[in-house]
C-alpha cells in the first residue's frame, strides 16, 4: 500500500508538468504579460517542486493516526506558530487587506486588528486545555465528558460546515486569483489546487500539511519584507516622511474625492489627503463592525482547522509557545500590510488596482511589478511572478488545512468513534482517512467549480461566525463550566450555527433582484440624460472620455438587467433582506451560548458532571494528556 | 491505560489545585476582559469620535492610526505577561500537584 503511494506520489510532477502545455495555451489575460509568463511558471514550478518534496518525504513517516492527523505530535512551538501562520494568513488576508488599505486607507487597516486580536482568546482560552484534553479532533474535546456519539455526530458537522464554507471562499478566490494574474482558466486553476492539496493531505498527512504551512508563510513574510523595504526605502524608512508622501499623492487624493463624491467639493487637496488616513472611508455601520469584530475575535478561536494545530505539539508548554510565535508572525505580517497598502495606493494607484479586480486583490501583486522596474522589465516581472507564486501556495495550503480537518471529523469522529463504536485497527483508521480526504477533496473540487462566479466573499465571514457561534460555546463551555453537558453542548451548537447561518441567508448579503433592477434602472436614467448632452455635437470632442465611460456604464447595467429579468425574490424567497447586519455574530454569538446554558440546565447528565473533576484537572496539569509518538 | 489509578477528585478538592485554580481563573479572565475592551474600543471610536481619531500628531501620523498600530503592541503584551506568568508560576505549580499525584498513586 505504501509503496503504491509513494509510487503514485512521485507521478504527481510529471501530472503537474503534463498540465503546462495546457495551461499556457489557455491564458490570454491577466497581470502577467504573455511573453514574461514562462518566468511565473518557473517560479511556480519550483515553489510547487518544493512542496511535493516535502510531501515524498513526509510520506515515508506517516502510517499511523497519530502520525496522519497530528505529525506525531513532534512539531516544536516555533514550528508550529509558522504553521499557524501558514495556515491562517489565507489569500484574503495576503491579498485582500493589502487591497483593502490602497483602496480605502485607514478602514483597510483597522479590519485587519480584529485577525491578530483573535489568537488572544486562542491563546488564553483554548490553546493549552485543548492540547492537554484531546487528541485529534473537536469532537475528542466535546465527547470528553459528553456522550460520545452525540458530541461526535454534532462536532463533526459543524466541523465540516464551517470548514466548507472557508473552503469555497478559498477556492473560487484562488480561481480567480490565478485567472486574473497568468490568465489561467478558472477551472483548470481550482482542479490544480485540488490535486495538489490532495497530495499533500492524502500522502503525507499532518506532517506534509505542516510543512507546506511552514514554508508558505516563510515565503509569504519574505516577500511581504522585501515588497516593504524597497516601497519605504525611497523616503529613507522614515514614517513622517513616508505617509507625507501618501496625503499628498494625486492619486490618492483622486480616490479619496470619488470615494467621498458630492461632500469632497468644499475639502482642500491637503486635506482630502489626510482624509485617506482617517476612519469611515469603507466601514460605515458601526453595529456591523462590532458584530464582525466579534466573529473574528471569537471565531478564530473555534475555527476546527486552527484548533487541530494544537495537538501537533508535544505539550501544553508548546502549545502556549506556538500560539505567541503566530502571533509574532501575523501581527509582524499585517504592520507590513499597511506599508503594502499605502506602498500600492501611491506607486499604482487605486485605479489601476481596481480594473485588475474591484476588490483589490491585485495591490500588492501589481506594487510587486512596479517596485521590480514595471510591466515591461524582466525584474518587475519576475518579482511579479513570485509574489504571484506565493499567492498561489497560499491558497492551496490553506486548503490542505481545511481538507485535513474535513476529513478527520468524517474518518475519526464519524467513521471510527459514530460508526464503528472506537473499534477500528490503526491500519484501518488510517485507511479511512485517507479516503476521506480524497472524498472531502473531490467534493470540494467541485463545489469551487460550481460555484464560478458566485459572489463568495461573505462565506469566510459566515465561516468565522458560525465558529464562533457553534464551536466556541461548546468548547468553552464543556472546559470550564461544571454543568455543562451533552444537552447544552447539543443545543448550543445547532442553534448557534442555524441562527448565524438563517441570519446570512435574510440579511443584505443575499442578492435581491428587485433592488439590482431598480439600481441598475437608474443608472440607464441617469447615463442616457447625461449621453445626450455629452453627444451634442458642440461638446463631442471635450465629452469624448466621458462618452465612452457612460457607453460601458449602460451596457453593464443593460446587462444586470437582463440577467435578473423576471426574478423578483432571493434565493430564499425574499423581496428585500429581513435582518439589516451584514455579520450575524452579535446575535448568533450570545444565542450559542444561551443555548449551552439552556440545554445544560434542561437535560441532566449525570456522566458530564462526575467527569468534571478529571476534566478539569487534566485541562489544567497535562496529566495523562497524549503524549508524542515514540519512534 | 492508568486512569482509574488517579484519584481525580482528590486532587480537585487539594488546597494547592484550588489555588491554580483560583489564580489562574482570575488571571485569564482579567487580561480576557481587558484585550476586549482595548480592541472593541478601536471600531467604536472611529464610529463615534473620528475627530479625536484625525488629530494630528506626528506629521500625517494621526491619533487613529497610532490607535490601531497601539492594537497590536497591547495584544504582543498581553500574550507576553500571560506566558511569563504562565511559565513561571502555573506550570511550576502544575509540575508540583503532578509530582504529588504520583505520589499518591504509588
Amino acid at each position: 500500500m505504501q509503496r503504491f503511494l509513494i509510487r503514485c506520489l512521485a507521478a504527481v510532477p510529471g501530472l503537474g508538468v503534463a498540465l503546462l502545455p495546457v495551461v499556457v495555451f489557455a491564458a490570454d489575460t491577466g497581470a502577467v504579460a504573455p511573453q514574461y509568463r514562462i518566468l511565473t511558471f518557473l517560479v511556480f514550478g519550483a515553489i510547487i517542486g518544493l512542496t511535493l518534496y516535502i510531501t515524498f518525504w513526509a510520506a515515508k513517516y506517516t502510517h499511523s493516526t497519530a502520525e496522519f492527523y497530528a505529525a506525531g505530535r513532534t512539531v516544536s512551538g516555533l514550528q508550529n506558530g509558522w504553521a499557524i501562520a501558514g495556515d491562517y494568513l489565507s489569500a484574503a488576508s495576503f491579498l485582500g487587506i493589502a487591497g483593502l488599505v490602497s483602496l480605502n486607507g485607514y478602514d483597510g487597516f483597522m479590519y485587519s486588528v480584529g485577525f491578530l486580536v483573535a489568537f488572544i482568546t486562542v491563546l488564553l482560552v483554548i490553546a493549552e486545555p485543548c492540547r492537554n484534553i484531546g487528541k485529534y479532533t473537536l469532537g475528542d474535546i466535546l465527547a470528553f465528558r459528553n456522550n460520545r456519539r452525540t458530541a461526535k455526530t454534532v462536532a463533526a458537522f459543524s466541523t465540516i460546515t464551517v470548514s466548507t464554507f472557508y473552503l469555497i471562499a478559498q477556492m473560487v478566490g484562488g480561481g480567480v486569483l490565478v485567472k486574473t494574474l497568468i490568465g489561467i482558466d478558472y477551472e483548470v486553476s481550482v482542479v490544480v489546487v485540488g490535486v495538489l492539496m490532495l497530495s499533500y493531505v492524502v500522502f503525507g498527512g499532518m506532517k506534509a500539511t505542516t510543512w507546506v504551512q511552514i514554508v508558505k508563510a516563510a515565503l509569504l513574510v519574505l516577500a511581504s519584507t522585501l515588497l516593504v523595504f524597497f516601497v519605504w526605502a525611497p523616503y529613507g524608512f522614515s514614517m513622517p516622511a513616508f505617509l507625507t508622501a501618501v496625503v499628498s499623492d494625486e492619486k490618492v487624493i483622486g480616490r479619496v474625492a470619488k470615494l467621498l463624491g458630492d461632500s469632497a467639493s468644499n475639502m482642500t487637496p491637503a486635506q482630502l489627503g489626510q482624509r485617506f488616513l482617517e476612519p469611515g472611508l469603507l466601514l460605515k455601520d458601526p453595529l456591523d463592525q462590532l458584530s464582525l469584530g466579534m466573529a473574528l475575535v471569537l471565531g478564530t478561536a473555534g475555527l476546527p482547522h486552527i484548533l487541530m494545530r494544537f495537538f501537533t505539539v508535544p505539550t501544553a508548554q508548546a502549545a502556549r509557545k506556538s500560539v505567541i510565535w503566530a502571533m509574532i508572525i501575523i501581527g509582524g505580517f499585517y504592520v507590513l500590510t499597511l506599508f503594502l497598502g499605502l506602498g500600492a495606493a501611491i506607486n499604482v494607484g487605486a485605479a489601476k488596482i481596481s480594473a485588475f479586480d474591484k476588490g483589490g486583490n491585485m495591490a500588492a501583486p501589481l506594487l510587486a511589478q512596479f517596485v521590480g522596474g514595471g510591466a515591461d522589465s524582466i525584474l518587475g516581472n519576475l518579482f511579479l511572478a513570485f509574489v504571484a507564486a506565493v499567492a498561489f501556495a497560499t491558497i492551496v495550503a490553506v486548503v490542505a488545512g481545511l481538507v485535513l480537518a474535513s476529513a478527520s471529523a468524517m474518518a475519526h469522529d464519524i467513521y471510527v468513534g459514530v460508526i464503528r463504536g472506537d473499534h477500528a485497527t490503526p491500519e484501518e483508521q488510517v485507511r479511512a482517512a485517507r479516503i476521506s480526504a480524497l472524498i472531502v477533496g473531490v467534493v470540494s473540487i467541485g463545489l469551487g467549480i460550481m460555484a464560478k462566479g458566485q459572489n463568495v466573499a461573505h462565506l469566510v465571514g459566515l465561516a468565522f461566525a458560525v465558529a464562533a457561534s457553534s464551536n466556541l460555546p461548546a468548547v468553552v463551555m464543556t472546559l470550564y463550566w461544571k454543568r455543562c453537558n451533552t444537552g447544552g453542548v447539543v443545543l448550543g451548537m445547532v442553534v448557534g450555527a442555524v441562527t448565524a447561518i438563517g441570519l446570512v441567508m435574510v440579511s443584505p448579503n443575499m442578492t435581491y433582484p428587485l433592488e439590482k433592477i431598480a439600481a441598475a434602472n437608474n443608472v440607464l436614467q441617469e447615463d442616457q440624460a447625461l449621453l445626450t448632452t455629452a453627444l451634442a455635437p458642440a461638446r463631442q470632442a471635450e465629452m469624448s472620455k466621458n462618452i465612452e465611460k457612460l457607453s460601458k456604464e449602460i451596457s453593464a447595467a443593460q446587462d444586470e438587467l437582463k440577467k435578473y429579468e423576471g426574478q423578483t425574490t432571493s434565493l430564499v424567497g425574499l423581496q428585500a433582506p429581513i435582518f439589516m447586519m451584514k455579520n450575524p455574530g452579535i446575535v448568533s454569538i450570545p444565542a450559542g451560548f444561551l443555548c449551552v446554558i439552556i440545554g445544560s440546565l434542561l437535560f441532566r447528565d449525570k456522566r458530564a458532571e462526575e467527569m468534571w473533576d478529571e476534566l478539569y484537572v487534566r485541562q489544567n496539569t497535562g496529566l495523562q494528556a497524549e503524549s508524542s509518538a515514540s519512534h | 491505560m492508568a486512569d482509574q489509578k488517579i484519584n481525580w477528585a482528590a486532587i480537585d478538592n487539594d488546597p494547592e489545585f484550588q489555588e491554580l485554580h483560583r489564580k489562574k481563573t482570575r488571571f485569564l479572565w482579567t487580561l480576557m476582559v481587558i484585550s476586549m475592551i482595548y480592541y472593541f474600543m478601536l471600531p467604536i471610536m472611529a464610529a463615534y469620535f473620528p475627530e479625536l481619531f484625525k488629530i494630528k500628531v506626528w506629521g500625517p501620523m494621526n491619533v487613529g492610526l497610532l490607535f490601531a498600530l497601539s492594537e497590536f503592541a497591547v495584544a504582543g503584551a498581553i500574550a507576553v505577561i500571560y506566558a511569563q506568568r504562565a511559565n513561571q508560576e502555573f506550570d511550576t505549580m502544575a509540575r508540583e500537584i503532578i509530582s504529588r499525584a504520583h505520589r499518591l498513586k504509588g
